[in-house]
């Protein structure tokens, strides 16, 4: 991987954290709203069940757990156990892609 | 110990003068001996008045046992090539007291972490300037001894980066202290990096280039976790953290501008 990319991969991950901030945030605050107000699917779904917004929500806030979680993995992967090189790289690129996978598969299952 | 050459500090009694505190005569001192592998050796050492590490170190040496190997040159906190872990933490031996490290009567000396050990106290540097070398450390200018001097003016907001940080004198101290270089043995460093920084922020310097790219990735300011032990450590009271995240941004906005060669 040559120096460009692992630089964008640096920024990838300072601007999905910045995301992420934003999105947990929100996120914390629906499940305690969702608390109060009787925990049940049918409520959840009630709510997630064709909004848009929603599915915007949760879609962007897998993205970036799919960008940002990869490549801090791939830090500490390297740094713990010493593994470098192609390999390393193409395992986090296969665990990104599962987080998008099963992430928006979820995404998609509250939205229909 | 006879030879002093230490100023004694303002209130304290001439060096010539050192009697043995009243509160605990004698130093126990575990001193690393060997190589890589090795073994620490116990010595027990007179307390002085105003006594440093390195006082200590050179009196095991001169009294005890010729044949401990240790590093000093300047002994008043300038030439930075008496730095050794004193207690686990990374420190200059001459500038450092033994009222500030061993209040109960015990001292651990040991060679700086993240070096190889060449004998004893003494660890070989060359990785460490090398990483300098590699993080294009050198500066590179575009005059002759023909043109004029550069007017920088010193309130410039680019002089005032590089003097914050020019005043390292390479002791390793950061490097020893820093986890990340233990992590990667590749990683540049705080002491290279921060030299780096001084270069980028002097208007004078041509090599800007093919610095940024030297020192950007992940063996350079990228892998820099922030945990600042540098910053904390530096004798020189120097903030290497804040010269690496100077080195992120620079690089951040070359590499979305493609000037990132490498």
């Amino acid at each position: 991987m040559n120096t460009r990319t692992q630089v964008l991969l640096w920024t990838a991950q300072r601007a999905s954290a910045a995301l992420l901030a934003v999105c947990l945030v929100v996120h914390l605050v629906t499940i305690i709203y969702a608390v109060r107000n009787g925990l049940s699917a049918a409520e959840i779904l009630g709510r997630t069940r064709g909004s848009m917004a929603w599915a915007a929500f949760y879609t962007v806030f897998v993205l970036s757990i799919a960008v940002h979680a990869p490549i801090g993995l791939r830090n500490v992967l390297a740094e713990t156990f010493g593994w470098r090189g192609r390999g390393l790289d193409v395992a986090v690129l296969v665990m990104a892609m599962t987080l998008v996978m099963w992430g928006l598969r979820a995404v998609y299952a509250v939205f229909v | 110990m006879t030879e002093r050459i230490l100023m004694p500090e303002p209130g304290l009694p001439p060096p010539h003068a050192s009697r043995l505190s009243p509160h605990s005569r004698t130093l126990s001192v575990r001193v690393w001996r060997g190589t890589e592998s090795g073994h620490f050796q116990t010595f027990e050492v007179p307390r002085l008045e105003s006594q440093t590490v390195l006082d200590v170190v050179t009196d095991i040496q001169r009294r005890l046992d010729p044949t401990l190997a240790y590093r000093f040159a300047c002994r008043v906190g300038m030439c930075g090539s008496c730095a050794m872990t004193v207690n686990g933490r990374a420190r200059w031996t001459c500038r450092t007291h033994i009222d500030k490290v061993a209040e109960d009567g015990r001292l651990e000396i040991a060679p700086l972490n993240n070096l190889p050990v060449v004998r004893d106290l003494v660890t070989d540097m060359s990785g460490f300037f090398d990483k300098w070398a590699k993080a294009r450390g050198q500066f590179r200018g575009a005059t002759t001894r023909r043109d004029d001097f550069a007017r920088v003016p010193p309130a410039s907001p680019a002089r005032r980066l590089a003097d914050a940080a020019i005043e390292c004198i390479g002791c390793g101290v950061c490097y020893s202290s820093c986890d990340v270089v233990a992590w990667k043995p590749d990683y540049l460093g705080p002491a290279a990096l921060n030299r780096a920084w001084t270069l980028v922020n002097d208007v004078r310097d041509t090599g800007n280039r093919e610095r940024l790219a030297a020192v950007a990735g992940d063996a350079g300011c990228h892998a820099c976790h922030t945990h600042m032990s540098c910053t904390e450590r530096c004798p020189a009271k120097l903030a290497p953290t804040a010269s690496i995240a100077g080195l992120k941004r620079a690089t951040a906005i070359a590499s979305l501008r493609g000037e990132l060669e490498g």
